[in-house]
């Protein structure tokens, strides 16, 4: 049978959609892709899927029945991996479900669940850095603002961490790579675009938009880092592994 | 503010705090109710790393860096010659939410070397915390010291606005105490312990009546105990630890490795190594006690006084206990389950779940994620494949080490050069 390619908007309603769509025409090769990730799938047949609520919902009740929540909420994160291919192990891990009789969400035995397991972790891991390493830099207009390039889509996934937290203060929290980011009002977290000027460099803090005691609170902070730091216990490695490079050149005590 | 006094005294008063290592911003289940700043729900979060590798989750400082107390082991001892400064209560409080405004932190830790009396200082390390809560309507972690000898009355106080409260004990034996520290008496450490233990287990019976009683110090207590200074083996240190966690109900027990600053001749000359290994098997031996279900004497005991340097705690007692090897995976119990080499409470975790699916083998164990180097000598699967030789504890140590790298080679090298 010749293999199907199922094309859907990038959203997680699409790929729900998708699902649907395998089921209701008892598709038995069928793959799953983003439309804005470049793929060749030489021999197959493509077939564009529209998001629709409805369809999703269906798909998502009807897993929360053959599933537990910790389970269904993996799927949820290693969608938002954004990894190649993550589509089609979903797609396996959630036939598994739907094909057996018991509950076999947690069949670690089972390759398609390991797997959405470890990605959900690694995207899991990414939410937590993120919640640690926003570094919050105060505008004359008085919003606490960071950028944020993180390797999976997490800005959905620590909204909610932010709001409760920095409840008396607004904030946006924007991330460059998908250039998209979250806004709160002090009512509200709202997602929004943004335009930059040009040249803008996000490593640093421009006078021009940022307040003059954030320079002051930079330089205590990195001067705390420092003196906090025991040379005789030096570990580089271990320093690394914990902030890897990546990310250095949006946390303002790395900055040189 | 002023901004280049603070900056110094920031200098000054952070470097002095940088040896206590507690660092944990979790169990507090402070949420964010009143529209205030910060929430201290969820999981502690280290917002950086030092290159020291250390976790940077608190602001962590001293009040005052005076002291009137001569402890051998502490830089900020009254007769060391360094720079001394303390800082205003405004001073602190406005860097802590400044700083966790910008999601550097996670909240304070605030210590202080003991000027005039004990009750002086306690006081002013409330009055942080009180204006913090109350005036900032600050709901981020705090985390005091307790400081030895302070009265009842203030210790009460204290806990209704931090998080967690801790005195070190630093020094595990009596006679080191008196050696290191002649000023200092055992039981003023214990007393602000005890009244702390006793008002948690109080405040905790009567939120069950009534549901509005405050607080207490929710993330509970924790010590630290210096390791290296005063020629303790492991066997003291891992027993005091599992005196202070049965009798004071501790959270945590922190091990802190000595680094010399000192040229005083009780103490490790200045440039003697940091024993960074020991203090990880030390802490790889806490986690066993409180985690996998091992006790303090199965691990160390008046046969077995030090911890191995060259193999992890859990792999050390499985070969003095071959007797209880193999365990069949598919069968046996959680407890044994944790008890084998390689196999930590996360893959424990998953194989009780999978095997109810089919009999486990060899691969499926790889890819749960066991260290299959360790456990492959000590458990039997759904495979014809195992170690059938009956090997002795010192071939299968020379096996397992043969095939293993660790990261503190360089550290080893020399003694295992020694007895190969």
């Amino acid at each position: 049978m010749q293999e199907k390619t199922l094309i859907y908007d990038g959203s997680f309603d699409g790929f729900l959609c998708c699902v649907f769509y395998v089921f209701e025409y008892k598709l038995k090769n069928a793959k799953i892709q983003n439309e804005f990730v470049q793929q060749n799938a030489l021999f197959s047949e493509n077939e564009k899927i529209t998001a629709n609520k409805e369809k999703a919902d269906r798909v998502w009740k009807g897993l929360k029945t053959k599933a537990s929540t910790i389970s269904t909420t993996k799927i949820y994160y290693a969608f938002l991996s954004e990894q190649a291919g993550v589509e089609n192990i979903l797609l396996d891990y959630i036939t598994y479900i739907f094909k057996s009789n018991k509950k076999v969400d947690t069949d670690f035995t089972n390759d398609s669940v390991l797997k959405t397991s470890k990605i959900a972790k690694n995207v899991s891991r990414e939410k937590h850095r993120m919640e640690a390493f926003v570094r919050f830099k105060l505008t004359k207009d008085a919003i606490y603002f960071a950028n944020i390039e993180p390797d999976f889509n997490v800005l959905p996934l620590i909204s909610k961490h932010f709001k409760s937290r920095y409840a008396d203060q607004k904030w946006v929290i924007y991330d460059i790579k998908r250039n998209y980011g979250l806004y709160y009002d002090l009512e509200e977290v709202t997602i929004m675009q943004m335009e930059f000027p040009k040249n803008f460099d996000f490593s640093k803090t421009d006078k021009n938009f940022f307040s003059e005691e954030e320079f002051e609170f930079q330089t205590l902070w990195q001067n705390y880092f420092k003196s906090t730091n025991i040379t005789e216990r030096k570990n580089m490695k271990l320093h690394i592994q914990h902030v890897p490079k990546r990310y250095w050149k949006y946390l303002s005590e790395k900055q040189p | 503010m002023s901004f280049t006094r603070t900056l110094e005294k920031l200098k000054i008063l952070a470097d002095a705090a940088k040896y206590d290592v507690s660092c944990s911003s979790s169990g507090s289940k402070r949420t964010n109710t009143n529209k205030g700043l910060g929430d201290a729900t969820g999981m502690g979060i280290c917002h950086s790393y030092t290159e020291d590798g250390r976790c940077v989750s608190l602001l962590k400082i001293l009040l005052t860096n005076h002291c009137i107390f001569d402890c051998a082991y502490c830089v900020t001892r009254k007769s060391n010659d360094v720079k001394r400064a303390a800082f205003k209560v405004q001073e602190v409080v406005d860097l802590t939410i400044n700083f966790y405004r910008r999601n550097y932190i996670e909240g304070l830790f605030l210590s202080s070397g003991i000027f005039k009396s004990a009750d002086y200082t306690m006081e002013r390390l409330v009055a942080v915390a009180k204006k913090l809560r109350l005036e900032e309507n600050f709901n981020g972690y705090i985390h005091l010291k307790s400081i030895p000898g302070a009265s009842d009355e203030l210790m009460r106080e204290a806990g209704l606005y931090a998080d967690r409260l801790s005195v070190n004990i630093e020094i595990p034996t009596k006679s080191g105490l008196k050696l290191l520290a002649p000023d200092k008496n055992f039981d003023d450490f214990i007393k602000p312990m005890n009244k702390v233990k006793n008002e948690i287990i109080q405040y905790k019976t009567e939120k069950k009546i009534i549901k509005s009683t405050p607080k207490y110090a929710p993330a509970g207590q924790s010590t630290q105990m210096i390791v290296g200074a005063s020629g303790e083996n492991d066997f003291q240190i891992l027993k005091t630890a599992e005196h202070y966690y049965k009798n004071y109900n501790l959270k945590r027990v922190y091990y802190s490795g000595y680094v010399p600053i000192s040229l005083d001749n009780r103490l490790p000359k200045i440039g003697t190594e940091v024993p960074m290994l020991r203090e990880n098997r030390l802490y790889q031996s806490d986690w066993l006690t409180r985690f996998y279900g091992f006790q303090t004497n199965e691990i160390v005991n008046l046969n077995h006084q030090n911890l191995d340097l060259d193999i992890d705690p859990k792999l050390s007692w499985a070969l003095r206990n071959l007797h209880e090897f193999p365990v069949d995976v598919n069968t046996a119990d959680k407890r044994m389950l944790a008890r084998i080499p390689g196999v930590g409470m996360k893959s424990v975790a998953k194989i009780l779940m999978a095997r109810k699916y089919r009999r486990l083998n060899w691969d499926h164990l790889k890819k749960i994620g066991i260290a299959f180097n360790r456990a492959q000598y000590f458990l039997v699967c759904d495979s014809n494949i195992f170690e059938r030789r009956d090997l002795t504890a010192e071939k299968l140590k020379a096996k397992i080490l043969k095939n293993s790298k660790s990261k503190y080679d360089k550290m080893l090298s020399p003694q295992l050069n020694l007895f190969s």
